[in-house]
């Protein structure tokens, strides 16, 4: 592969007939001459292992070997078994990779709030858990209705061949009954604003797997996706790791209150064609995470002239859209493609219940699209990713019970927005500057003031010091590309109200120790 | 297909995947490279073709670029200006001409996905799903005998889901921690409790000679998503991996579809009642090998889908030795190692390991609940695996195909109830082996002859008496005979890549003893029609 990388740069850089044959020649002689030394270490190494092995097992199977007819099977097993015996068998290329990559913070994070968890009785002096973008403030909402209806909702009332709605092989891409009711739940969600059609809903084992599913389908390996920053830092991993996919960056900043502008859009599409980078979609999360600002109605427009413009796709993420606290109104892509009715191929749409139900340990995932060609795509990928049968038949009964779901998404909605009014007036009160948020569990909040020096460096330095002095895991802002250093999100949904003033204490001990040193 | 051959290098590195995705265009000079590379090519040749193949592609890309620019001349001028607003402007107007021109593509591996089905099996899948047939409400409609499911014990089920469902669901207190057990985020390769749970239950099935070691678990939604994980971990874009024939015709997916993976197959025949040999096997390899593809492992499946035939220990350790001379993978499906109805011993592969000093690192076991417990609603497969670096990468993957926590801890508490799972796997055992015996004497009438078998819950019949031709064609006449004069979805061997024309698969564990003679009526009707004609 390094080969590769050198021609290619020769190639685009129109270099002349001499310099494109001396290049290729000369890395083509040093690579046979690595594999050339490479091969007898390797053969070195055998003779020793099988030396080293012990005959007994070796002499059997030749042994059976003979039993056996055919001439070539042999003479061909001589030849080999000194290669073959080499080094312990390797994993593939593409894994090796997935599993050398460090760690981002935000996962190391997340590690540590696991194994020591605070807790206000149990454990007082645990990490606090600020990094997981969980609704933990309506669980009990839901846990009264299981309790009530959840055995009912599974089996039917209690007849006997209802076993075999949840026992048998259902369709992959999910129960037609729980497309109906997941729609309906979109829409009330989103105030009624839009109608999705049952038909162009496909359902996966969560959004993650929904988002890797549209990856495959929009993009082939070695091509890219635009994605604003700062954002979700499972991107990177869903949208990148097996489909061999590139992200390109595009950089929002404080000054425009982390919005989206076109006018970078098109400065990185333009960049990434001219590095020979084929854009084919841009991914936006609207509500954004981590910022937690909308998209207006405007910017969607331009967005869709945009992607028109340059024929490419956008996946708009809205697995927040239920989670609006603020007065802002949230527009769904969904209803602007409802009203303009071109070009509604382009536009995929990502949703959950993670979020909006508050249930991630559900998996449940939606895709809705507008393209026949990605449904009858997608639909034959979900058989890996598909939801169990059970979960299906909880849902479809939970989603029907109007009176529950609309009573849970206002509640819901009622507590969020306290909770952010709370925890955004103890950073105030830290003299902690954040972006207003309308949507989302997070506070993206400004710590610059806080960090040794302004680079990632720095911020890195603060994330560390908030982990394991002040053990609060949030999550850097580096770790969501954002262009700027000092930045972090706050999720506040996992806490309860008493556990505010815990936090605020603990990150304005650091905040003394960092202007200390300062 | 090009890209990844070139990860072949005895050392990729991670950068490399990155760049990877660059450019088609230059990309495509590696594949001969590589050729010469392990044929041993003298240096002559090495550095001719490089030229050779670099002279070409200038040339190419310099007939492409003068015909680009003539049809747009601003861009090349004002592409140089670095990102002053004129680009964009620029880039905007010359863009819109083209952009405008066709609707937004999706991508060609996805093209090739969204074809509509041309497989037999999911034909006659969809066809039965369509007009399934009900002994009172749909009489006419089509008998499922296409899909591995089994009907037989759904009555235990139901009876322990009727009585410990919300205790399992709640817990008993149905306090505060179990519901948030099952809402909030769990880890995505499954829960401890449900590992736990399961390797019990492997032990149980598998006779108790063997123990499962939890820390070995990673757990996913169903089998399916358990195979394209480990052929992500264990071969890249290219590689292929030696499959005996005739095989379950889902592999064609799950290994293929977005791995990129070759399927290689190894014909089994019916003189050896479809018994796997070593010779074949090493053929396959060699052929492959010289046409340049790199075989990373084997992928087998004990109980055999559909043959139903059993590995025995003997052929374990000669396919351990094959892998280990070749230095390749084992994959082992052993999702049917509960339904042994015969008298024949199952010996699992991590059984062999156990017992012998092998190297453990090849070998990935694949099981689910989904034969053994019959529950493919509840989307509960596993890797097994000895190899870290595989476990670790697996865990990764996972977070593409976790099982709902709902699910895991319902199945928890079934696993874990043994008095449950010992009557069920008895009472299983026994109404598997009564209807297949019924289902085989049934077909014995009709002069139909089954391949010996001692698990599963299908048998492989062989109809070739039936077909009109002795080919593919042939076969696939009569089994669109089955489907749409005797209403009858069986799978054709042509769909698990059957080298021998005329075999069928039929799965018995769907019916109702009171369907087998409905079955057999339909089958002999269309039998009598094919003796007549031929």
């Amino acid at each position: 592969m390094r080969v590769i990388v050198p021609l290619q740069g020769v190639v685009q850089g129109r270099g002349g007939l001499v310099l494109g044959s001396i290049i290729p020649c000369a890395l083509f002689y040093f690579l046979q001459f690595y594999l050339k030394r490479h091969r007898h270490d390797q053969d070195d190494q055998n003779e020793s292992n099988s030396l080293d092995e012990n005959p007994s097992t070796r002499s059997p199977s030749s042994g059976k070997l003979a039993q056996l007819p055919g001439l070539t099977r042999s003479l061909s097993r001589a030849s080999l078994s000194p290669k073959g015996q080499s080094g312990p068998v390797t994993i593939s290329g593409r894994v090796s990779g997935i599993i050398k990559g460090a760690d981002s913070p935000y996962y190391v994070g997340l590690r540590r709030v696991k194994e020591d968890p605070y807790d206000e009785l149990g454990n007082p002096n645990g990490v606090i858990q600020l990094g997981l973008a969980e609704n933990n403030l309506s669980l009990d909402l839901v846990k009264g209705w299981l309790a009530e209806n959840g055995k009912e909702a599974l089996l039917g009332n209690g007849e006997d061949p209802s076993i075999s709605r949840i026992a048998t092989y259902q369709p992959f891409d999910g129960l037609m009954e729980l497309k109906v009711a997941v729609a309906g739940f979109m829409s009330q969600v989103m105030e009624k604003a839009v109608y999705f059609h049952p038909s162009q809903v496909l359902l996966t084992a969560g959004a993650t797997p929904a988002i890797e599913i549209l990856s495959f389908c929009l993009a082939d390996a070695g091509n890219a996706f635009l994605v604003p920053t700062p954002y979700y830092p499972g991107f990177d991993r869903d949208v990148k790791w097996r489909t061999g996919l590139q992200i390109i960056h595009v950089p929002c900043r404080s000054a425009d209150n982390f919005n989206l502008s076109v006018a970078s859009l098109d400065q990185a599409f333009n960049q990434a064609k001219k590095r020979g980078l084929k854009v084919r979609g841009i991914i936006i999360s609207n509500p954004s995470n981590p910022v937690g600002n909308l998209l207006s109605r405007e910017t969607l427009y331009s967005l869709l002239d945009f992607a028109r413009e340059k024929n490419i796709h956008i996946v708009c993420n809205e697995i927040l859209a239920g989670c609006t606290h603020g007065n802002e109104e949230f527009v769904s892509m969904a209803e602007i493609i409802d009203l303009e009715d071109v070009d509604r191929k382009r536009v995929h749409v990502v949703y959950g219940l993670s979020k909006d139900l508050s249930l991630p340990g559900f998996r449940v995932g939606v895709i809705y699209s507008f393209n026949e060609e990605v449904l009858a795509a997608a639909k034959k990928l979900t058989r890996f990713s598909s939801i169990s049968a059970p979960t299906q038949r909880l849902l479809i009964s939970m989603l029907s019970d109007t009176k529950f779901v609309h009573s849970f998404i206002t509640i819901n909605r009622e507590r969020l927005q306290r909770m952010y009014v709370k925890f955004v007036a103890g950073l105030k009160k830290l003299g902690i500057e954040y972006i207003k948020g309308s949507g989302g569990f997070y506070c993206w909040a400004d710590l610059s003031g806080l960090i040794s020096s302004y680079s990632e460096k720095g911020e890195l330095e603060l994330w560390d010091k908030l982990l394991n002095i002040a053990k609060v895991n949030v999550t850097p802002g580096s770790c969501c590309h954002c262009i700027e250093p000092g930045w972090f999100s706050f999720c506040f949904a996992t806490l309860t109200e008493k556990d505010i003033p815990v936090v605020m204490e603990r990150i304005q001990k650091v905040s003394e120790i960092c202007k200390l040193n300062c | 297909m090009t890209l990844t051959r070139s990860i072949q290098y005895p050392n990729p590195e991670p950068e490399v995947q990155t760049r990877k995705p660059g450019r088609a265009t230059a990309m495509r000079l590696i594949v001969p490279l590589q050729g010469v590379v392990q044929g041993r090519g003298g240096l002559i040749f090495g550095s001719l073709i490089p030229c050779a193949l670099f002279y070409f592609l200038q040339l190419y890309l310099k007939r492409h670029r003068s015909s680009n620019s003539r049809s747009n001349p601003p861009s090349p001028s004002t592409s140089s200006p670095n990102l002053a607003e004129i680009t964009r402007t620029s880039s905007r107007s010359n863009l819109l001409s083209r952009g405008l021109i066709g609707p937004v593509r999706i991508s060609s591996r996805a093209m090739s996905i969204a074809k509509p089905n041309d497989s037999p099996y999911y034909i006659g899948l969809d066809k039965a799903s369509e007009d399934p047939y009900d002994r009172i409400s749909n009489p006419d409609g089509v008998i499922q005998l296409g899909l591995l499911e089994n009907r037989l014990c759904f009555d235990l089920i139901a009876k322990w889901m009727s009585e410990n469902l919300s205790d399992s669901m709640m817990g008993r207190e149905g306090g505060d921690l179990s519901i948030s057990g099952i809402t909030t985020y769990q880890p995505v390769d499954g829960t401890m409790e449900l590992k736990l749970a399961m390797a019990g239950f492997m032990s149980r099935v598998m006779g108790g000679t063997v123990s499962f070691e939890p820390s070995q678990m990673v757990l996913t939604a169903g089998a399916t998503p358990a195979i394209e994980t480990l052929c992500f971990c264990l071969a890249d874009h290219g590689n292929a991996f030696l499959v005996p024939t005739p095989y379950y015709p889902g592999f064609d997916r799950d290994v293929k579809w977005r791995t990129g993976v070759e399927l290689i197959p190894v014909h089994c025949r019916s003189t050896d009642n479809f018994i796997l040999s070593i010779t074949a096997l090493d053929q396959a390899f060699n052929q492959t090998r010289k046409r340049g593809t790199k075989i990373r492992g084997i992928l087998l499946s004990n109980p055999a889908n559909p043959v139903g035939n059993l590995l025995s220990r003997e052929m374990l350790y000669n396919l351990l030795d094959f892998a280990r001379e070749k230095n390749i993978h084992i994959i082992s499906d052993e999702i049917f190692a509960g339904t042994m109805y015969g008298n024949e011993e199952f010996v699992s592969m991590a059984e062999v390991l156990d017992s012998e000093n092998f190297d453990k690192n090849r070998v990935h076991i694949v099981y689910g609940l989904s034969k053994d417990l019959s529950l493919p609603g509840f989307r509960v497969g596993m890797i097994y695996s000895f190899n870290e670096n595989v476990l670790a990468a697996a865990r990764k993957l996972t977070r593409f195909s976790s099982i709902s926590a709902l699910t895991q801890r319902l199945v928890v508490s079934m696993l874990l109830d043994t008095r449950f799972i010992e009557e069920y796997i008895e009472t299983n055992k026994k109404r598997v082996q009564n209807m297949r015996d019924l289902f085989v004497a049934g077909l014995k009438t009709l002069g139909i002859r089954c391949a010996d078998s001692s698990a599963g819950f299908c048998c492989w019949a062989d109809m070739s008496k039936l077909i009109p031709t002795y080919s593919e064609k042939g076969e696939l006449e009569l089994w669109d005979k089955l489907l749409n004069v005797a209403k009858i979805n069986v799978t054709p061997g042509s769909a698990c890549h059957c080298i021998e024309p005329g075999w069928f698969r039929c799965c018995f564990t769907t019916l109702a003893q009171e369907d087998i003679p409905v079955v057999m009526e339909r089958i002999r009707k269309v039998a009598d029609t094919s003796t007549l004609c031929s």
